[in-house]
């Protein structure tokens, strides 16, 4: 009673794939509206870093990066997605500069919208001065970009998450959707343990790590805007939701913002963890948010309205 | 790293009207494919950089096996390997094949 | 130098500049007369949300009701290490920073880092590297990550690395790897009067557009950046 894997539809398809588990070029195709993504700089332009040769590692023919134009309901969009498998989404030289040239461009022309599909450790140490170079590079082509009304949408959930300069370029985005098993943070779960030991923070403790770091906290702490189901489809309509009700960008965004951080630090500053958070937000029962399927969840972080679109 | 290159004779061009595909990603035990339909039909390379370094053998055979069923006349295969098993490359370059076949660009 | 003969040494005609546990408020007079904002990360001090949120409501505070360019002076540790700061969402706190310096340089307040200490990773994102023009200055030791971290992610020696690390400024720690990646424009001296050398460069700032990758070209540090942005710029003109 299956039907033959011809008569699914495209939409089908994107809500039968894990987000998670897609590589970076199988989420852009399932994204996108069939057929229509044109990449810029493609492997077979063979733009390899130049950095890794020297650490005997493999190079990968886009250097983990896909960048290029579609269409999402016919309208279009840039779009860039990291390969999170090849050497943790890191941003080197070649990696950084690709979302950096969209991004200035994406300014330039001021009416199509960009969508980041984060992958991401951070810097990729091998290139440490040119990745953090890249991604401060990237933060101002952005801010840019939205001073310009470009709108900036991330998509947060593959298996490297969103860290370390990652999780800083997502701050600076118009809005965000993050699913479950996306993370967003600075600092990783190991290098905290490292720095500051194991009661400070246990990187073993899977549970730990998704109530500070994880999707659902995010969503609920308004770091994050929508929640999406580990599906291409989910994130795809969640795309389509916040392009639709992002607005512009001015000074009177980062008042807001400032007023919405230093409430949440006043609110929050002394919660010794997550649950604490979800408790104070006012939900009963916060220890088992973690287990609430999808649509549940979205319904609850709705009910609690905390969003940051507007000061952000 | 270790550089590799094979180049076959094949008995019939492969199928389909597009230039070039990929498949896979480059990390522990995957590889990635590029391949480009750049070749007089009749010909086949193979061009490897590979992070597992003595394996020429293994790769000798399992490219040759891989020539003798797919024959992917006029096809350029560039592979960049971070250590995958055979049974992934012989995937890999299968699915490479079948992608370039399909419809479209 | 400490900070103190930085602030007078930049300063002599006057300053209300302090430095609470680490985070530098105030602003200054300038030898033309007018005034500058000036803030920055003091005595290695972490950069977590608590300073974060005071930064960027200074300059907040400053936009609209001053005019004048700003000064962010950088002697930090990395972002702050903890749950704490991870668990309020510190990317958004260091993003808030950073966007607020940078939409002040676009706004008629042009934004200079002065690097006089260490800074590494997040906080120097959030804070040099969000300004127009980054200047070092003698003994500054701004990393990315340190080495002794990288050889333990990279699982090669100390020795190794710093064997590589001569024959490319792309990953080592230092202020003439940063220099040559185009990350800090120029390093002033220490044996002038810092006060000269500010007011040499206000003359004389470089336009708003962020030329860094450029830079990094010229000097021989980043030889492929400028080129593959330029090219994924002028294919997306194309597509549209």
């Amino acid at each position: 009673m299956t039907a033959p894997l011809k008569d699914i539809s495209p939409a089908e398809r994107a809500r039968s794939t894990s987000f998670y588990e897609a590589s970076a070029r199988t989420r852009l195709d399932l994204l996108l509206d069939a057929g229509s993504f044109v990449e810029f700089i493609g492997p077979e332009q063979r733009e390899v870093s130049p950095h890794l040769k020297i650490f005997d590692l493999p190079e990968q023919f886009d250097d983990g990066i896909i960048v290029g134009h579609g269409r999402l309901d016919d309208s279009p969009v840039f779009v860039a997605a990291q390969e999170g498998r090849f050497m943790g989404g890191a941003f080197g030289e070649v990696h950084g500069a690709k979302l950096t040239g969209l991004l200035r461009a994406a300014r330039q022309i001021g009416s199509i919208p960009v969508l980041i599909l984060f992958d991401t450790g951070g810097v990729r140490l091998q290139e440490a001065n040119a990745g953090e170079l890249a991604i401060a590079e990237i933060m101002r082509a952005l801010m840019e970009a939205r001073s310009a009304g470009v709108k900036v949408i991330g998509l947060i959930g593959g298996r490297s998450g969103c860290y370390g300069g990652g999780g800083l370029i997502a701050g600076c985005c118009s809005a965000l959707a993050v699913s479950e098993p996306g993370r967003i943070a600075v600092s990783g779960p190991e290098v905290i343990e490292t720095n500051r030991g194991v009661e400070e923070f246990d990187s073993r403790d899977r549970a730990l790590v998704w109530r500070t770091m994880g999707g659902k906290h995010r969503r609920l702490l308004g770091a994050a805007d929508v929640f999406a189901d580990d599906n291409v489809q989910d994130f795809r309509e969640a795309a389509l939701e916040l392009l639709g009700l992002v607005g512009p960008f001015g000074l009177d965004r980062l008042r807001a913002e400032q007023r919405r951080l230093a409430d949440r630090l006043r609110s929050f500053g002394d919660c010794g963890d997550a649950v604490d958070i979800w408790t104070a937000e006012g939900i009963a029962h916060a220890e088992a948010v973690p287990e609430l399927p999808a649509d549940q969840f979205i319904a609850l972080a709705n009910r609690i309205g905390r969003t940051s679109r507007d000061a952000r | 790293m270790e550089d590799l290159n094979f180049q076959h004779q094949v008995r019939a061009r492969a199928d389909g009207t597009r230039q070039r595909a990929i498949v896979g990603v480059v990390a522990s035990g995957n590889l990635e494919v590029l391949v480009e339909r750049s070749l007089p039909d009749a010909e086949c390379v193979v061009d490897i950089k590979t992070a597992a370094t003595g394996f020429g053998a293994v790769w000798s055979a399992v490219i040759g096996d891989f020539v003798e069923r797919y024959s992917p006349g006029g096809l350029k295969f560039s592979i960049n390997d971070g250590g995958a098993r055979p049974d992934t490359v012989s995937l890999r370059l299968a699915q490479a094949v079948r992608l370039i076949a399909e419809a479209g660009q | 130098m400490t900070l103190d003969d930085i602030i007078a040494s930049l300063f002599p005609d006057g300053h209300e500049v302090r430095n609470d546990k680490g985070v530098i408020l105030g602003s200054a007079t300038l030898r033309s007369g007018g005034r500058m904002l000036v803030l920055g990360v003091a005595d290695r001090t972490a950069l977590g949300v608590d300073e974060a949120i005071r930064l960027s409501g200074h300059v907040l505070e400053s936009i609209g009701r001053d005019s004048g360019p700003i000064l962010v002076l950088v002697d930090s540790d990395s972002q702050r290490m903890s749950k704490r700061d991870e668990l309020l969402g510190l990317n958004e706190f260091l993003a808030h920073l950073a966007k607020v310096l940078i939409h002040a340089d676009m706004n008629g307040h042009p934004t200079v880092g002065l690097l006089y200490g260490h800074s590494a990773a997040g906080a120097l994102l959030a804070t040099g590297l969000a300004t127009r023009v980054l200047v070092g200055l003698p003994g500054a030791d701004p990393a990315v990550m340190d080495l002794p971290s990288m050889a333990k992610v990279t699982k090669l020696s100390m020795e190794a690395l710093q064997e590589k690390a001569k024959s490319t400024p792309v990953f080592a720690p230092g202020l003439s790897n940063l220099a040559q990646m185009g990350a800090v424009h120029m390093t002033w001296s220490n044996a002038r009067s810092l006060a000269d050398q500010l007011e040499a460069l206000l003359a004389g700032m470089p336009a708003v557009q962020d030329r860094r990758d450029a830079l990094g070209k010229e000097r021989g540090g980043r030889l492929k950046a400028t080129e593959i942005a330029e090219r994924v710029h002028d294919l997306a003109l194309q597509a549209r």
